[in-house]
């Protein structure tokens, strides 16, 4: 009696996680099956139909011939674009985020508790209100539509969550190994290297995921503080799929979208077993 | 002197984050409700009109359907995320097989963007080409989901979506409280003869109360910010039906040469958000007195 | 010849000013896709051929919206691009805060006063100085038609708003989608400007869509418009709502819907299709409106540089646009007619011809009027007011008095 309960538990549980599986991948399977069809079999088939054909060419299309302004060279260029972006961002956000949650959470001085609470009101502002102010600073700084200029608007509004997690992930650790470590001789820094830093890969994968994902999927910043001609991907897909003139070949912008989002799918399937992990260390202690 | 310096290195650590902070934070926020006082249109103009932008803002019937959009959304966004994340990760927690992969999939929505997503969920819902037609076509020819195109139902595709795009990260979370806990605690329960449902909803949900903490400030902060949805699903419409304030905001701000009227409403915003963030600073920051 | 007319047009340039080999323009656009792509990678090459290089900065999306953000993030940091695209009133207000660049010495030797018809080069104008270069002139009030559906239904091409009902009835009695529709904001004003303009007349909509006058928007012209304008909605289908307008325009094509109310960037879609003009379809006049045309001009504005040999640049792209050749690739590839008059019109078909005669002959009765469906009318604040109300209502069941009541209500809050 309890094994047949239990079976049946069990097909439940199964058929719950599977049949939510099916609707999460529903999205992703159109997009998958849109941009192996040719145009024709688009416009008269059925939406979740195999093809008949498989056609990579709108994928070979999308990633470098097709047009996101008078140039046509597909998504190939904005995707270098969008890694030199990407890389230094998340690296510089995820840098000052540890130490500053180190110092949040084991360094405490007066009034440092008030100033994460600033920083995590920070982290709710709407960012198209921040556009035009910024426009200005950056201007002011010689930093308008530079790369360099865009990476530090990414830095300055990441450092919010990376702050959140490493100072939620840090709190955790007693305050006795600070102090052994102080008397032993240890400054602020060796105790960060030696101590800290070797247990913090956890968070570290996190907030690296957590940042790259913001990041690279970015919009706003992007097209707001690029310059010509280092615009990133997301700038791209939206110029390659926002056709104001007929003729939309939906399988060239799913495969673009599809490869618009490749890195952070990667990313997702490499790391995903540490992002939980690094989770249950701590990021979500709140 | 060394010493004093050493002294100070958690504050100097500390300090371009701060500077950062004030300027690009605050200074910013600062900025934006002197512009909300002003009359600004197309640009920046700093001639001062008083209330006279929130004026025309409580009077615009679009602002005010936004508003009770978000109040349906956020609820409803944050409660069904909550529910699915939960129920997920209780059951992946069960020592399911391939539990990587189904995590995975659960997870990958966070990981890409909402500018041709939104296509694939367009079709998806849309009566002729999506879901209607699918069980339609399968015989069941009186079936209707025609949410998208409903003026009264489009904000609910909107939750939906939006569902579909975070529950993965809410189950992350649950799934990381629930490694969390100690085994030996759910054996106790066990032993005493609790049932599995008894346990979980006497003993381990309580535990997780933090993590609904953190997943409620995570999903609010998700909602507040939702625009990109919005853009990609509906184009706020029917008509303005399916509006939220932060696409309100940007129309307004950018596109309609109302500046003023787009800050108004901005503060507004960050009024609501102060609203939901002081309790949560509140028991951060006594929490950590303790 | 190519080749000759390249040097005649560089030499034309070098005249003007001696144009040095870094100079270059960074273009704000959005004309990402299709033919429109194609006609600005045209007018890139020919300026490339005049020794200047083209910056490409082209943003897409929602007619502009997201340029716009763009552009005005630009501005505030001192850092605007050297030409974009803006249109209609925005150009005045562009140069009411000071961001204009004033190319009235390429105007002047060009002649362009005398080029360009005088709607078109008022806009172009801010205090008098030529600061924006048009490129075409859409004309709006179009109604295209699929023929074979209509005699499938047993009815006629209509008119008149009246005659309208009567003929949409019989194709939705004979299993037709009567009027293909796109439900989104701008689709939605696209159609009310139409019954704005047949119903109410071109001095109505003068007075009270371009004027912003009280009186007019007040009278009982409004109200019925609004009433025909509400009778639509019986004639769209279900699941309009969100659709963009060229999968409407494929719902004419393949004969599932008897007709649509567009501008006329429509035909490329049935070109594309290889479909005729005359007999696969048909271009008229939307209902009540033959007489009249509403205009729809695109341009590059031309922002205040510090550097001279941008500034430079700046007057060859000028020279540029307006020359016949890109106006004729242009024009042909977006459907529209080119700004400037005078121009050869063997290369252009029957519909482009009609929107040309149309125009000069509408010039005269005053019945050529600036659409404010498409930002040529009234400020955005305006255009956006109606906009909500037109969308709004169109998507409920209010009733007319209500609609109207609205209208007035939204204008006057914006303006």
């Amino acid at each position: 009696m309890s094994s047949m309960n239990l079976r049946l538990g069990r097909t439940l549980i199964y058929t719950l996680l599977i049949g939510f599986a099916l609707i999460y991948l529903a999205p992703l399977y159109v997009m998958l099956v849109t941009s192996l069809k040719d145009i024709e079999e688009i416009r008269s088939g059925n939406l979740i139909a195999l093809p008949e054909h498989i056609n990579f060419s709108a994928w070979v299309k999308a990633w470098n011939s097709a047009c996101t302004g008078s140039e046509c060279e597909g998504l190939a260029p904005y995707f270098w674009n969008s890694v030199r972006i990407v890389i230094p961002a998340v690296l510089i956000s995820t840098i000052i985020g540890a130490c500053n949650g180190y110092v949040l959470a084991q360094w405490q001085f007066k009034g440092s508790n008030m100033l994460f609470g600033a920083l995590l009101f920070g982290c709710f502002i709407p960012f198209q209100v921040i556009l035009l102010p910024m426009a200005k600073l950056l201007a002011w700084l010689g930093l308008a539509n530079t790369v360099v200029g865009l990476v530090g608007v990414h830095v300055v509004y990441g450092i919010t969550f990376t702050t959140l997690f490493f100072r939620n992930y840090y709190v955790a650790i007693p305050n006795e190994l600070v102090r052994a470590a102080r008397l032993d001789g240890a400054g602020f820094f060796a105790i960060f290297w030696r101590i800290f830093l070797p247990m913090s890969t956890p968070i570290f994968v996190v907030t690296v995921i957590w940042q790259f994902t913001q990041i690279w999927n970015d919009f706003l910043f992007g097209v707001v503080y690029s310059g010509p001609g280092t615009q990133p991907i997301t700038v791209a897909l939206n110029n390659l799929v926002n056709t104001s003139v007929g003729g939309k070949e939906y399988n060239v912008d799913m495969a673009a979208a599809i490869i618009a989002a490749l890195p952070t799918l990667l990313v997702y399937l490499v790391a995903g077993k540490y992002f939980v992990r690094g989770l249950t260390a701590g990021a979500v202690k709140g | 002197m060394f010493k004093y310096l050493e002294n100070q290195l958690p504050k100097l650590v500390m300090a371009p984050t701060a500077i950062a902070m004030f300027v690009c934070m605050y200074g910013f926020i600062a900025w934006t409700v002197g512009l909300s006082f002003t009359k600004s249109r197309m640009m920046p103009q700093w001639d001062f009109v008083g209330l006279m932008q929130y004026e025309k803002l409580f009077a615009n019937p679009r602002w005010m359907v936004a508003l009770d959009n978000l109040w349906i959304f956020t609820f409803l966004f944050i409660v069904i995320s909550l529910f699915i994340g939960l129920m997920l990760a209780i059951f992946l927690d069960r020592n399911v097989r391939a539990e990587g992969a189904l995590r995975t999939i659960y997870l990958y929505p966070m990981a890409i963007s909402f500018v041709v997503t939104g296509t694939a969920w367009k079709w998806i819902l849309n009566p002729g080409l999506g879901i209607e037609k699918l069980v339609r076509d399968l015989g069941f020819t009186d079936f209707e989901f025609r949410w998208l195109v409903d003026q009264d139902m489009a904000i609910y595709t909107i939750v939906i979506a939006a569902v579909w795009q975070s529950s993965g990260f809410v189950m992350a979370m649950f799934l990381a409280g629930l490694r969390g806990i100690d085994d030996n605690l759910i054996k106790a329960a066990q032993i005493d003869g609790a049932s599995t449902t008894r346990t979980y909803w006497h003993i381990i949900l309580p535990m997780m109360k933090p993590v609904f903490f953190g997943a409620i400030v995570v999903l609010s902060h998700i909602a507040i910010k939702s625009f990109d949805l919005v853009q990609a699903l509906t184009g706020g419409g029917p008509g303005y039906a399916s509006d939220l304030p932060a696409n309100f905001m940007y129309t307004f701000a950018f596109n309609r040469a109302q500046m003023g009227v787009g800050a108004a409403s901005a503060v507004i915003m960050l009024c609501g958000v102060l609203a939901i963030l002081v309790p949560y600073l509140y028991s951060e920051l006594r929490s950590d007195k303790q | 010849m190519k080749f000759k007319l390249s040097v005649l047009a560089a030499a034309t340039a070098m005249a003007i000013s001696p144009v040095s080999q870094a100079s270059e323009v960074e273009v704000l656009h959005w004309w990402t896709s299709g033919g429109e792509a194609a006609s600005v990678q045209f007018l890139k090459e020919k300026l490339n051929n005049e020794g200047v290089g083209w910056s490409d900065f082209a943003v897409a999306g929602g007619g502009g919206e997201s340029a716009m953000t763009v552009l005005k993030s630009r501005a505030i940091s001192g850092n605007p691009p050297t030409a974009a695209q803006i249109k209609g009133p925005s150009i005045q207000e562009w140069g009411d805060l000071g961001f204009l660049a004033d190319i009235n010495d390429v105007a002047t030797n060009a002649g362009w006063d005398d080029l360009l018809p005088g709607v078109v080069s008022d806009v172009m104008k801010h205090e008098g100085k030529y600061v924006a270069a048009p490129v075409n002139v859409h004309r709006v009030n179009w109604l295209w038609a699929n023929p074979e559906v209509f005699s499938k239904a047993g009815a006629t091409i209509p008119t008149t708003w009246d005659d309208f009902m009567v003929q949409a009835q019989k194709l939705k009695d004979a299993g037709f989608v009567a009027l293909a529709h796109g439900g989104q904001a701008w689709q939605d004003a696209t159609v009310f400007e139409a019954v704005v303009l047949g119903v109410g007349g071109a001095d109505y909509y003068q007075k009270a869509f371009v004027e912003g006058d009280m009186d007019a928007l007040n009278s009982a012209t409004t109200v019925e418009v609004f009433e025909t304008f509400g009778q639509l909605r019986q004639f769209i289908d279900a699941n309009s709502p969100g659709r963009d307008w060229n999968v409407a325009t494929s719902m004419v094509i393949n004969g599932e819907a008897g007709m649509q109310i567009m501008g006329d960037w429509a035909k490329g879609e049935f070109k594309v299709a290889g479909k005729n003009s005359g007999t696969d379809y048909v271009c008229v006049a939307a209902p009540g409106t033959s007489g009249s045309f509403t205009f729809n001009v695109d341009s590059f504005a031309f922002f205040s540089q510090s550097d001279a040999g941008k500034a430079d640049a700046q007057k060859a792209m000028a020279d540029a646009i307006l020359s016949v050749e890109f106006q004729e690739v242009f024009n042909l590839n977006k459907g529209s007619i080119p700004a400037r008059l005078g121009m050869d019109r063997a290369a252009f078909d029957s519909c482009a011809h009609d929107s040309m005669d149309a125009f000069v002959a509408s010039s005269q009765t005053g019945g050529l009027v600036p659409s404010f469906a498409h930002g040529m009318a009234v400020s955005e604040a305006v255009s956006g007011a109606i906009y909500d109300t037109a969308t709004n209502y169109f998507n409920s069941s209010d009733s007319a008095e209500e609609g109207a009541k609205q209208l007035v209500a939204a204008i006057a809050a914006a303006q």
